[in-house]
């Protein structure tokens, strides 16, 4: 059970760095690729029907987590206390930025919402990237639990870390960089004319920059915590999701030049799809690893609520999640026309 | 911990009190807007459309306040109520998780589509989507308030040999009878609101003479079902609300009702102020027996007051709670009168011509906002001090490991951050309404 549940929440969240993951995208380059306020208008329709869906995503993996895993849920969120509500506040300002901007017909206005919509989207996305590096790295829980994390220490991996250290830092501005490719690529999907010019060129820099970068965190992942690779070379079937992300990155490259953006964006969301997967498959059992002393690391099944439970959940979840990907496939399905100024309806 | 206690305490109070202004509002609105847009396909009447679509941009701009507030009270359960979530997650963590799979997921995935799909999805399918964004959201309010009703009343756990809560009977947790009552009150008491402010706006618009037509159905449909929901928020709802505290939490009975000394024949308080030091109520007017008659049905029943029980045992702000208390129950029958006078005068057609009417409806709407939130703190404050009712102290449940100084300085930005977020919305309500019904773009 514990391995199934695992699983589940992990896909979520995987899911939810793909789909959040371009509303992330859209609202880092949104001051760079739109000039205008009609083209600003148009990128913001672009997400406008799906990024509060997307982000429930983030909701519901915490839900599940909570129900299944209500140790590591206790454990974490009080020990990351100072990130997550740095997290929240940043939520909470992307949030009410794509709302608030169309009310007023006030340049200024709009000006400083859009720019809070960059700022927190960017901080967002390094901010999940650290989340992201903190459990690859281990934090350090002793035998009461996981004590509040300081923001920072000495900027360097040990046995007591800060939440930021060159490492995690490292992870946050690559996930920065990816999600950023990622939302260009969506762009040049969803939009026409000069914003879709615009975003095919960044997606083709932001792609290549970010082959040094990959390279880079994953060198640096082998040396602070080599673990995840000896786990994914003991799991064969990791090697499918490894040729996966390999597979969809090359092809994002092959598909943007093809000029295909829709199987551009497809082959994007697969890599990070892949990429997460890859991450968490090399970091199960682990949810949460003690820098420590491995016997206090808490682990799926040294955190697994009881049997009755999670069998009942599984059930639900099930038809919960047909239920879910019927509507998200229906959202897609029924705005898969571009965004173009005539359409703009709603805000 | 003990210092840090009042912090955790003030934060979630305060964030939860926030959050609840907004769902409050959209939960009884979405209903509304499926009315409206059936009313407009069944009568062939665009002004109905047009008033529908009024109300779905308000909709939109209060529901993207609820998900940003909604979200910071799901994390505080595990960072501020960490030794909570250790021990009941297993519970609650079920219908957290439901409601973030059943109910958020198609509310926020049909509101895109309800906001930008109108002319694809054509009148009918329009309306289906209206009405699964009701289902959505009234779906979230009842898992969450299935999980405020195992935190009164729990029901369908097990202790485990861990000392945690583990689920024993899933469809008891689900139907807590504690929580049936409690979301037919709620949502009755979320359609008094929307019913307010949906009648305060014609009543605005009707004085102001602007866009007469949509004035009246926002006050005819704002006046009938404010007038049926305000009644069933009394009865049966409100009355089974309190038979049940009566029953299963009988301290918080009497410390609602300001009854130190208990008996027979026990008095109804409409006016004191109690003075817990000296245990009594001072200045009261009271009736005799009525409180015994509310609760059992006849006026000799025996009603146990504060002085029978152990003052641990007490709730522990018993002022603010009987405050709370009062002030929702008065301004139940205040807002009844209101709703009675004007259906009484739409009955007879002469709403839109009685000024003082109009008046009266265009400035009552705080007062369901203020009603619901007396009655959230009522059912918070009369919980205390257990966190879970009979199992688990409020005082054991903070998070042991959160510096107390940091609760102090997230609370201080929780706060500076929601005034101001409240104060750009409401500018934004108001530019709304004041633009009207006819879309500007
Ligand atoms: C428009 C708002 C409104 C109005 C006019 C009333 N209520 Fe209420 N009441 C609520 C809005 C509300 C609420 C905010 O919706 C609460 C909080 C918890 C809940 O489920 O509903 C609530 C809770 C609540 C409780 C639960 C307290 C607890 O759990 O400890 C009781 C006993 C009552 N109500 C009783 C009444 C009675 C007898 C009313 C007579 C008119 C009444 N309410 C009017
Ligand atoms: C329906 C879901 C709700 C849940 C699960 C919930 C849960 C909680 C929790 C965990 C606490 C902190 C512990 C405590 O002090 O008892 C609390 C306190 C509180 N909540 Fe709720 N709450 C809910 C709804 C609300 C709403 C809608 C309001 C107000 C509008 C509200 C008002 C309060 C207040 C005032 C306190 C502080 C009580 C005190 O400190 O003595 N709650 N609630
Ligand atoms: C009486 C109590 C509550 C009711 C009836 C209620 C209802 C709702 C509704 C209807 C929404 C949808 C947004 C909207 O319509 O404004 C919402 C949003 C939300 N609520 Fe509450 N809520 C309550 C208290 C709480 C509490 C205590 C929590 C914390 C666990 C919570 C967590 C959330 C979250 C996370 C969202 C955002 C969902 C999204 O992204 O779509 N709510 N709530």
């Amino acid at each position: 059970m514990e391995t199934v549940w695992f699983a589940i929440v992990a896909a979520m969240l995987a899911i939810y760095i793909v789909l959040d993951g371009f509303d992330f995208g859209v609202g880092i380059l949104h001051r760079f690729v739109a000039r205008t306020n009609q083209e600003r208008r148009v990128v913001l329709a672009a997400i406008g029907p799906v990024w509060d869906g997307n982000e429930v995503w983030l909701i519901a993996a915490g839900g599940v987590l909570f129900m299944a895993f209500p140790k590591v849920y206790a454990t974490a969120f009080s020990g990351f206390y100072l990130a997550l509500m740095i997290v929240l506040w940043l939520l909470i300002l992307r949030g009410v930025a794509i709302e608030f901007r169309g009310h007023f017909d006030n340049p200024l206005w709009r000006e400083f919402w859009d720019t809070v919509f960059s700022v927190a989207s960017g901080l967002l996305a390094i901010v999940f990237g650290a989340a992201l590096g903190n459990l690859v790295r281990g934090v350090p829980l002793d035998e009461t639990g996981l004590p509040g994390m300081a923001l920072f220490t000495n900027f360097w991996p040990g046995q007591y870390p800060g939440l930021f250290d060159w490492y995690t830092l490292l992870v946050g501005l690559f996930a920065c960089i990816a999600l950023a490719g990622h939302g260009a690529i969506y762009l040049d999907w969803r939009t026409t004319g000069p914003v879709q010019e615009r975003s095919h060129q960044a997606a083709r820099r932001i792609w290549l920059g970010m082959v040094p970068l990959w390279v880079l965190v994953t060198v640096a992942t082998v040396a602070v915590q080599p673990e995840i690779f000896t786990h994914l070379l003991s799991r064969w079937w990791s090697m499918l999701f490894i040729l996966l992300t390999c597979g969809s990155f090359a092809a994002v490259f092959y598909f943007h030049n093809q000029n295909r953006p829709l199987a551009a964006f497809l082959s994007s969301s697969l890599y990070l799809l892949g990429l997460s997967a890859t991450t968490l498959i090399g970091h199960f059992p682990h949810w949460l690893r003690s820098t420590i002393n491995p016997e206090f690391s808490l682990t799926a099944s040294n955190s697994i609520s009881a049997q009755y439970g999670v069998q009942v959940a599984l059930a639900w979840w099930a038809f919960g999640m047909l239920l879910t990907c019927g509507y998200f496939v229906y959202l897609f399905y029924s705005m898969r026309d571009k965004v173009d100024s005539d359409n703009l309806h709603g805000h | 911990m003990a210092e840090a206690l009042i912090w955790h305490r003030l934060q979630f109070a305060f964030s939860v009190t926030f959050h609840y202004l907004f769902p409050q509002l959209t939960m009884g609105l979405a209903l509304l807007i499926v009315i409206f847009k059936s009313l407009a396909l069944s009568l062939g009447n665009e002004r109905y459309n047009e008033t529908a679509r009024f109300w779905a941009r308000i909709f939109a701009l209060n529901f993207a306040m609820g998900v940003v507030t909604g979200i910071p009270l799901e994390f505080q359960f595990g960072t501020n109520w960490s030794r909570f979530s250790a021990y009941a997650g297993e519970v609650v963590g079920q219908t957290l998780a439901m409601e973030g799979v059943f109910a958020f997921f198609l509310e926020s995935t049909f509101l895109g589509l309800f906001l930008f799909g109108e002319k694809r999805l054509g009148p009918r399918g329009h309306l289906a989507v209206a009405a699964s964004l009701a289902v959505g959201s009234w779906l979230s309010g009842y898992f969450i308030i299935v999980t405020n009703a195992f935190m009164q009343h729990p029901m369908g756990h097990a202790v485990g040999e861990d000392g945690i809560l583990h689920i024993a009977s899933f469809r008891d947790y689900l139907l807590n009878p504690w929580g049936l009552w409690q979301f037919a009150h709620n949502m009755s008491a979320s359609v008094v609101t929307a019913a307010f402010v949906v009648s305060s706006v014609g009543a605005y618009w009707a004085l102001m003479g602007y866009h007469r037509e949509q004035a009246a159905i926002c006050l005819r449909a704002g006046v009938i079902a404010g007038m049926i929901a305000i009644l069933l928020v009394a009865f049966p709802t409100g009355d089974q609300q309190g038979k049940m505290v009566a029953e299963h939490q009988p301290v918080t009975l009497a410390a609602m009702e300001g009854l130190f000394e208990g008996g027979p024949y026990a008095e109804l308080a409409i006016i004191g102020q109690p003075d817990v030091a000296q245990r009594k109520l001072q200045n009261p007017i009271t009736v005799p027996g009525v409180l015994s008659f509310l609760i059992y049905g006849t006026f000799g029943s025996t009603v146990k007051g504060l002085n029978d029980f152990p003052e641990d045992q007490w709730p522990d702000n018993i002022e603010l709670l009987y405050y709370s208390y009062h002030i929702m129950v008065g301004l139940g029958t205040v807002l009844t009168l209101v709703m009675g006078v004007a259906s009484l005068l739409l009955w007879r057609g002469t709403l839109l011509q009685t000024r003082p009417m109009l008046w009266v409806l265009m400035l009552s709407f705080p007062f369901p906002y203020i009603a619901t939130t007396a009655g959230w703190w009522t059912a918070e404050l009369g919980r205390q001090p257990w966190i879970i009712h009979g199992l688990m102290r409020t005082a054991d449940a903070g998070s042991l490991q959160v510096n107390p100084g940091d609760v102090v300085f997230t609370l201080l930005g929780f706060v500076g951050l929601y005034l101001l977020l409240g104060m750009v919305f409401v500018l934004q309500f108001v530019k709304l309404v004041n633009n009207g019904p006819v879309a500007h773009e």
